[in-house]
């Protein structure tokens, strides 16, 4: 009877006795589950984002379970790598080079920034790419697409705890007693995590659309690293650089990091403040963005 | 119409030509393609069309309970409604209201992962379909028995056998439990044991009354599972109707464009080596026809160009009838060895002395291979009709539910 309208002939319409329920149009008068529209609305999104906590779990998960599949030495990887790329920066920065380390021994001054930028750039590099080794995914079933670089920095928590266990060690080798400070390091590592998902969520949404994202990443965290203080202190720099190197939010976690285990002095607050609102902007417009790109991403990919 | 599960208004969804072609591009492309308004274009060059409405206005309700097929040709829209409902893709106009939770079914082991083992795999790929893991653990060994890979349950599914892998796929996906089911040909997959599985699973689901979505190419199976069928052609919903209806109509209307199966055919695949260049049937008058006569002679006639002089080639065509079912297969390779001594065009013939097929409607599927590669293959060759029978001499022929090619035979009596 929809869209059949006969004109002057009204009585077909007032014959139509109301059943309890449903409107004329033909569609139940309760409200729908879901509703699928050209643009959606943000409240649905982050609620659905709520209903599918299940699925992150399982994505990372996964990620975990894959991680050190078929290789030999297994987890000791996460050792590994932070362990031989101090050894390296030891020799090269603080023999070599002689770079000071705010009085406390090179190894340890470079591992407790390692630890943080290892963990930082992986789960990067996870979140840049989370999409587009998702496509088949994405185009054969829905999920929120959020999940992606949002599930991207829980393999690297794995990695970063056997990692801390060898940093308590050498804290015990090199006898630097720990303080009230050391509990403020998940602070500094959530920091990380989401200044990771932050950058991953613009970058992931571009690679899909340009993978020019995806080839220039790598040479992006090398020069990334030697942007932040990995090998060397902050002290190194004065004056108005300062406040450009601050808005590298990488700075002021990495910082945090050496506070709160090495025990230095002080915590410089103005490291720390532009880099904390720059990570939440990132973060928010990053949001907005990816959402814009979620809806087009089954048909750029 | 008391009680409404999908109620789609006004889909539509337009594809830019140029988006789809740029899949993957680089930066460099994307801003080459911006520059390009500095340069003037060709002249005389045909300004193409940027876009194409992949669906246009397609409106339906479906009530819960109801099983609905979808068919249609290849890029005629099916998998994109499809996928609107099972939202992948957004639509570019329009709305559809959805009073259910759904689960999509487009492609079997969405969400593998090949290192993990077979039990970590139902769980993930569970949760991927939407499955809590509660509903995944309770439903377990279900999962298990139906898939039959009791003992490879510890084993990575990269060491699967592809039938191990494809029924542990489905395993999962059959027991997702939503209020609705989008299905897409996945019972394409499979030996033909598991496939009458995954059909009897589909048919309890619609026993259970839930709403099942199902598009196919099978159309014994959309007439089988689904008391109604959509038929989408160009976008657009043809035929909303019973499934006898809709594959009616979808026979007919592929009887009306065969010839143009061999132009622009978007189902047509291969490496276009040697090509076909048309089918036709000849009968003993030696006249072309669609209405032949079962029992007769009938020439299959294929019409073949070869550019780039290939030598040989196979060619084998099946014929499928109105149920979807394939009546019969004809395989030079099979008969009498490849084709040799290709000349730049030609016509091979393929003669049946005295045709078996029974009374209805076939359509002809043909393949060309040449070098070990497809070189030509067109699913929509040709349709044609058997009118009448001299097969038997009763004239008859058994109907096509019990009987896909007739067997001459005899019958004996000895009382006792």
């Amino acid at each position: 009877m929809r869209g059949v309208v006969l004109e002057g002939s009204s009585t077909e319409e007032d014959s139509i006795i109301p059943m309890p329920g449903i409107n004329l149009d033909g569609a139940p008068h309760r409200e729908p589950l879901i509703i699928i529209e050209p643009s959606d609305r943000l409240r649905a999104h982050l609620q659905e984002l709520w209903n599918y906590r299940e699925l992150w779990y399982f994505f990372a998960w996964r990620d975990i379970k894959v991680r050190y599949k078929q290789t030999v030495i297994g987890a000791s990887w996460a050792i590994i790598q932070p362990v031989l790329t101090m050894i390296v920066f030891t020799v090269i920065f603080g023999r070599l080079a002689d770079v000071p380390s705010e009085g406390v021994p090179y190894p340890i001054f470079a591992f407790t920034a390692l630890l943080p930028w290892q963990f930082f750039a992986t789960s990067l590099v996870r979140a840049v790419t989370s999409v587009v080794a998702s496509s088949a995914l994405i185009t054969k079933v829905y999920f929120p697409r959020l999940l992606l670089p949002f599930s991207a920095p829980a393999c690297g928590t794995v990695d970063f705890s056997i990692a801390f266990t060898i940093l308590l060690a050498m804290m015990v080798w090199f006898g630097i007693e720990p303080t009230w400070r050391i509990l403020t390091v998940p602070l500094f590592f959530l920091a990380a995590a989401v200044t990771a998902v932050a950058a991953g969520l613009w970058l992931s949404a571009l690679n899909a659309k340009y993978r020019d994202i995806g080839l220039a990443l790598p040479f992006v965290v090398q020069v990334w690293m030697f942007a932040s203080p990995v090998a060397y202190p902050v002290s190194l720099l004065k004056g108005d650089w300062r406040l450009l190197y601050s808005l590298n939010p990488m700075v002021g976690i990495i910082e945090g990091f050496r506070w709160a285990i090495l025990g230095r002095r002080h915590l410089d607050v103005a490291l720390l403040v532009p880099a904390a609102i720059l990570i939440l902007a990132l973060f928010a417009g990053g949001l907005v963005y990816f959402r814009r790109v979620e809806r087009t991403l089954p048909d750029v990919i | 119409m008391s009680d409404i599960v999908i109620h789609a208004q006004n889909l539509s969804k337009q594809y830019t030509i140029g988006t789809l072609r740029r899949r993957g591009m680089s930066l460099g492309d994307h801003l080459e393609e911006r520059l390009k308004f500095l340069f003037p274009r060709r002249v005389g060059a045909q300004p193409r069309t940027d876009t194409i409405w992949a669906l246009k206005d397609v409106s339906f309700d479906i009530k819960r309970g109801e099983a609905v097929g979808v068919i249609g040709r290849n890029g005629a829209g099916k998998s994109t409604l499809l996928k609107i409902l099972a939202r992948i893709v957004t639509p570019t106009t329009g709305r559809a209201e959805l009073y259910g939770r759904p689960g999509s079914l487009l492609e079997v082991g969405t969400g593998f992962h090949p290192e993990l083992t077979g039990r970590d795999n139902i769980y993930l790929s569970g949760a991927i379909l939407g499955m809590k893991k509660q509903e995944v653990s309770r439903k377990f060994d279900e999962i298990v028995a139906f898939s039959e890979i009791e003992q490879f349950l510890e084993t990575p599914v990269k060491r699967y056998s592809s039938g191990m892998y494809v029924r542990l796929a489905f395993a999962v996906a059959a027991h997702l439990e939503t209020e609705i089911l989008l299905v897409d040909e996945v019972l394409a997959v499979g030996d033909g044991a598991f496939q009458a599985k995954c059909l009897s699973k589909m048919a309890s689901t619609v026993a259970e009354g839930r709403t099942v979505f199902f598009v196919s190419h099978n159309l014994e199976a959309v007439q089988s599972l689904c008391p109604r069928a959509l038929l989408v052609r160009q976008g657009q919903v043809a035929v909303d109707g019973t499934a006898q209806e809709a594959v009616q109509e979808y026979l007919t209307y592929l009887t009306a464009t065969s010839s143009s199966a061999f132009a622009e055919n978007p189902e047509r695949s291969g490496n276009g080596k040697v090509r076909l260049t048309g089918v036709r049937i000849v009968t003993t008058s030696s006249l072309a026809t669609t209405n032949l006569v079962a029992g007769d002679p009938a020439v299959f006639e294929f019409t073949y160009e070869n550019p780039v002089g290939a030598e040989s080639c196979r060619l084998a065509f099946t014929i499928f009838n109105q149920l979807g079912i394939a009546a019969t297969n004809c395989d030079t390779t099979i008969a009498n060895g490849a084709l040799h001594r290709l000349s730049e065009s030609g016509t091979f013939r393929c003669v049946i002395p005295n045709l078996p097929l029974p009374i209805g409607q076939y359509r002809l599927a043909a393949t060309l291979e040449s070098e070990g590669h497809i070189s030509d293959s067109v699913p929509n060759a040709l349709v044609f009709n058997v009118a009448s029978s001299t097969f038997f001499p009763s004239g008859r022929s058994p109907q096509m539910r019990y009987c896909s090619c007739m067997v001459l035979h005899q019958w004996e009596h000895e009382p006792v």
